[in-house]
């Protein structure tokens, strides 16, 4: 099966800074030579923690950044390229839902218009077919029809999440990125998105592009699981797979230091020290090597590549 | 959301506290009464503002000596009823400075959005022509200008219009750099909407409350820019009244102790700018107490 | 013994500007903390434990009084005493850190002059000492360099680091009690796990006394010894950590145990509650959980349940789960 969208060689490079005289300050290698696929219909989540590159793909997926190097292409056509019509075919297929539910909606427009919007650019409809659209947008997200008259204050921060959702399935998309769609939602709250999503995906057939720093929710709802540490993939691979068998030192150190479900299941294991170097000024070598507890001499002078080992891919030196 | 009750609660709680709640019942009255007197005030006012009796000069309010019932407030060198220009005077002022700030207010709107959404050479351009304005002191910008096309009330609105737009651009614009870094801005441009329906659907809407609290605040400064254009004679051109006009005329009456040729006409241009100022106070942390700008 | 902290009855209400509108934030909480243990408040927004851990610190906002209760710390009340006195004690014997490292630490001071600034306000420690402790404290929080940090400004230093800046102004003077506030929702996964040990490990060599106000259950389950469910301002459930994870009794804290996602168990749909908290202005009458109760019943709707007492120090709030009221003893 042909994926749906593709990453090839993707890198964004941002630079920061000039100094006096004009010289460049320096580059932050924010996403570096990334690959992954998404099926039609499945969910690939990305992990990983500050500095990581997660959301600048997500922004490169949307187009709201133009790659430095390297392509994403939908359809087998390369995402950067499109304008006119091809560009508005993609932005009808993919679209967006972010992690803050409060800054997600516009506070002066009415629920209505901000699930219409998307109609409304796109499509040629009269009022009478785009208000049935709204209706049943409302429906499918869970909320009551008498919503599209009320403004985004008026509701909750699951209730406004839900809305960003219908929002985004307005155009009946093939694939939705989903930027910690939940971690801004209270506890009680999260379970019923995170099942909405999942149901839509089954009725649906959406494609879903998963990223959220909370391990135990993208390891629910993801099918592969891609990890990532300062702007390259360490592992990826089938979800299960790698949330219950990681292979990677980062992966297996993040996966350890994710917190119980229960207190018997307390690690009280070696912590993984030091910090998150800055994508300013990667390490040499395998940009995990500083931190690494089975650090070899190879890994501070070659990065390792993307390999398949034990059913996954892994760029580490130990495969 | 963790945003904590405790903090939220403690914010409304100072808010209270400062009785911002509050409305401003007395500037907003006395805005609004200076409006009607300004719309009415060929019915209120008893006597043809340019118009005045020689023989009747200096005469002073009716409760002090020599005044009269004819003249409540007296009259001028020209023996123009002093309560009739004050009325008249209203109406400029009012037109004058509503007109200026709205001339502004547009101008400097739509500059700033474009300046803040646009970015590049756009946002250089207009910037740089916005520097150049800022560096200039308004006041003498604005009498280089009436010297430049002459003195009407026309040009004066346009003048000022032209002054004053710099300070709203400035403002909006640092607000429509944050606001596009916002998630509905972000996902309208994932629906794919032009930059033009973004600027139009979701930035502006979301600076005119900055543009509104803007506008209160300039009036009083463009009223004060009107009054002293007036005052140095290349504002409204006598013998229309006009409450600068009158400070200016009137102070030649100061040593020989014709007080209210000056402080009545001051003390009308006190009390406007002083309410639009509380006005556009209260405004600004009513609808949005995190107007930074300001 | 005495428990170091007891709590009984505690009530504190948010008025409003004109006096009309009175909202519980905190209603009739009661439980008790012995010296060294750690206790975990879970709650989300709206809840009242933030509230409940600035009324013990005495640091709310004038909008809050407290309306009741008793908070006994060392055998003293503390709701009664003057705040010359609660001066004394806060900082020192009972400490807090909050949440957000980058709105605790001031941009315009040192890391070492901050931590200073809490010695000399309570143990007069005169400059040049204090700057020296301040130092020896960073190194107690496993920053790397703290000669060289303790000069440093916040900005300069990255979150996880801010925080454990934040963690040592807490134990500066070595107090009783640490409060902590979400200190890790702002941190990364691994590093997250480094603060987390090294407050266990700093709790375990000066025997200190923790409350962690939190709405991960994670964290509960990691470090917690009791557990404190607040909901819309009441305390549904409280007990040691294990007898709340393996037999929660309130049909909340069941829900929230349920709503977790799990590893390796990617195709079970996740047990969702419906419906949202409540606005604690406007709390519906009875049990404050009967709208979104799977297994409501009549009563729960007219009648706020008591604290009931299902096994040793293990107690809840529900009628259906707990409906002994013969015997109702304060945990």
């Amino acid at each position: 099966m042909t994926p749906l969208l593709e990453a090839r060689g993707l890198t964004k490079h941002f630079t920061v800074g000039r100094s006096f005289l004009g010289q460049s300050g320096g580059v932050v290698r924010a996403v570096d030579d990334v690959a992954f696929s998404i099926e039609p219909g499945r969910t690939l989540g990305v992990v990983g923690e500050s500095g990581c590159g997660k959301t600048t793909t997500a922004k490169l997926v949307l187009r709201l950044e133009k790659p430095t190097a390297g392509q994403i292409l939908f359809a087998n056509q390369d995402v950067a390229t499109l304008e006119g019509e091809g560009l508005r075919a993609y932005r009808k297929s993919v679209q967006a839902v972010f992690q803050d539910p409060f800054a997600s909606l516009n506070p002066r427009m009415r629920v209505d218009s901000i699930i219409a919007e998307p109609l409304i650019t796109h499509e040629r409809l009269d009022a009478p077919a785009v208000a049935a659209r709204v209706a049943k947008l409302l429906d499918v997200v869970g909320l009551p029809a008498r919503s599209r008259e009320l403004f985004p204050h008026e509701f909750s921060g699951g209730q406004r999440q839900r809305i960003a959702i219908a929002r985004a399935l307005a155009l009946s998309p093939r694939l939705v990125v989903l930027d910690e769609p939940v971690s801004a939602l209270d506890v009680s709250i999260r379970a019923q998105i995170l099942n909405l999503l999942r149901d839509l995906q089954r009725e649906l057939g959406l494609a879903y592009l998963f990223i959220a720093h909370d391990l135990a929710a993208v390891a629910h709802m993801s099918h592969v699981i891609a990890v990532m540490y300062l702007g390259r993939i360490v592992e990826i691979g089938e979800a299960l797979r790698v949330a219950t068998a990681p292979q990677h030192p980062y992966t297996q150190a993040l996966f350890a230091a994710a917190l119980p479900a229960h207190p018997d299941e307390r690690r009280d294991e070696a912590v993984l020290m030091g910090e998150v170097p800055s994508p300013l000024n990667p390490p040499p070598g395998c940009r995990f090597h500083p931190r690494c507890p089975k650090v070899m001499p190879v890994c501070s002078q070659e990065e390792p590549k993307l390999k398949l080992a034990e059913g996954r891919q892994v760029a580490c030196h130990l495969f | 959301m963790n945003g904590s009750r405790a903090a939220s609660l403690t914010v409304a709680w100072r808010f209270s506290a400062l009785r911002v709640e509050g409305f401003p019942w007395i500037p907003t009255a006395i805005l609004g009464t200076i409006a009607l007197v300004a719309i009415f005030a060929n019915v209120l006012a008893p006597y043809n503002p340019e118009v005045g009796v020689l023989g009747d000069r200096f005469r002073p309010p009716a409760w002090q000596a020599g005044g009269s019932e004819a003249h409540l407030l007296g009259t001028d060198h020209v023996g123009r009823d002093v309560l009739s220009r004050l009325i008249f005077g209203a109406r400029v002022s009012m037109v004058v400075g509503f007109t200026a700030v709205i001339v502004a207010g547009i101008l400097g709107t739509v500059l700033g959005i474009l300046s803040g959404y646009l970015g590049g050479w756009v946002d250089q351009v207009i910037m740089r022509v916005t520097d150049t304005w800022l560096a200039l002191p308004a006041l003498t910008f604005a009498i280089f200008l009436a010297a430049v096309v002459g003195p009407s009330e026309m040009n004066i609105v346009i003048i000022l219009g032209a002054v004053y737009w710099t300070r709203y651009a400035r403002v909006i614009r640092g607000e429509v750099l944050s606001l596009r870094e916002r998630d509905f801005v972000r996902l309208a441009i994932v629906a794919g909407c032009s930059k033009k329906t973004i600027m139009r659907r979701h930035i502006l809407p979301n600076v005119l409350n900055s543009a509104i609290v803007l506008g209160t605040l300039m009036l009083g400064v463009v009223i004060v820019t009107e009054a002293a254009l007036s005052f140095l004679g290349v504002g409204v051109p006598p013998p229309k009244p006009a409450w600068g006009l009158m400070l200016a005329d009137g102070k030649k009456g100061l040593m020989a102790g014709y007080w209210w040729l000056t402080v009545l006409p001051g003390l009308c241009i006190m009390l406007m700018v002083l309410s639009a100022n509380l006005l556009g106070d209260w405004l600004r942390v009513k609808l949005d107490p995190q107007l930074r700008q300001l | 013994m005495s428990p170091l902290l007891e709590v009984s009855g505690l009530c504190t209400q948010y008025v409003s500007a004109r006096g009309t509108r009175v909202t519980r934030a905190v209603d009739d909480v009661s439980f008790t903390l012995e010296a060294g243990r750690t206790l975990g408040i879970v709650g989300e927004s709206g809840s009242g434990k933030t509230t409940l851990a600035l009324t013990l610190m005495r640091l709310l906002p004038p909008a809050a009084r407290i309306a009741g209760g008793s908070v006994r710390f060392g055998g003293e009340e503390l709701l009664t005493k003057p705040e010359r006195e609660m001066r004394a004690i806060r900082g020192k014997r009972l400490a807090m850190i909050l949440q957000d490292p980058m709105a605790s630490l001031n941009p315009l001071f040192t890391v070492g002059d901050q931590i200073a600034e809490t010695l000399r306000a309570h143990e007069s420690t005169p400059r040049r000492a204090a700057w020296k402790r301040a130092g020896e404290l960073l190194a107690a929080v496993n920053i790397a360099a703290p000669l060289r940090r303790v000069g440093e400004y916040p900005h300069q230093l990255s979150g996880g680091m801010r925080q454990r800046v934040v963690g040592a102004i807490g134990i500066s003077c070595g107090p009783q009690l640490l409060i902590a506030d979400e200190p890790t929702t702002s941190l990364d996964v691994t590093i997250q796990a480094q603060y987390l040990k090294l407050l266990g490990d700093i709790q375990r060599e000066r025997g200190l006394a923790m409350i962690f106000i939190t709405h991960n259950l994670g964290i509960v389950a990691r470090m917690c010894d009791q557990v404190a469910v607040m909901y819309a301002g009441r305390l549904v459930e409280a007990g040691p950590v294990r007898s709340i994870f393996n037999e929660p009794a309130h049909p909340y804290t069941r829900a929230l145990i349920e709503s977790i996602p799990k590893f390796g168990d990617a195709t079970e749909r996740l047990t969702a509650i419906e419906g949202q908290p409540p606005d604690p202005a406007a709390l519906p009458p009875g049990c404050a959980f009967h709208p979104r109760c799977p297994y409501v019943i009549d009563r729960c709707r007219a009648e706020a349940p008591p604290e009931s007492q299902l096994a040793r120090q293990h107690h809840a709030r529900c009628w259906v789960a707990a409906p002994a009221t013969v015997g109702a003893a304060r945990g």
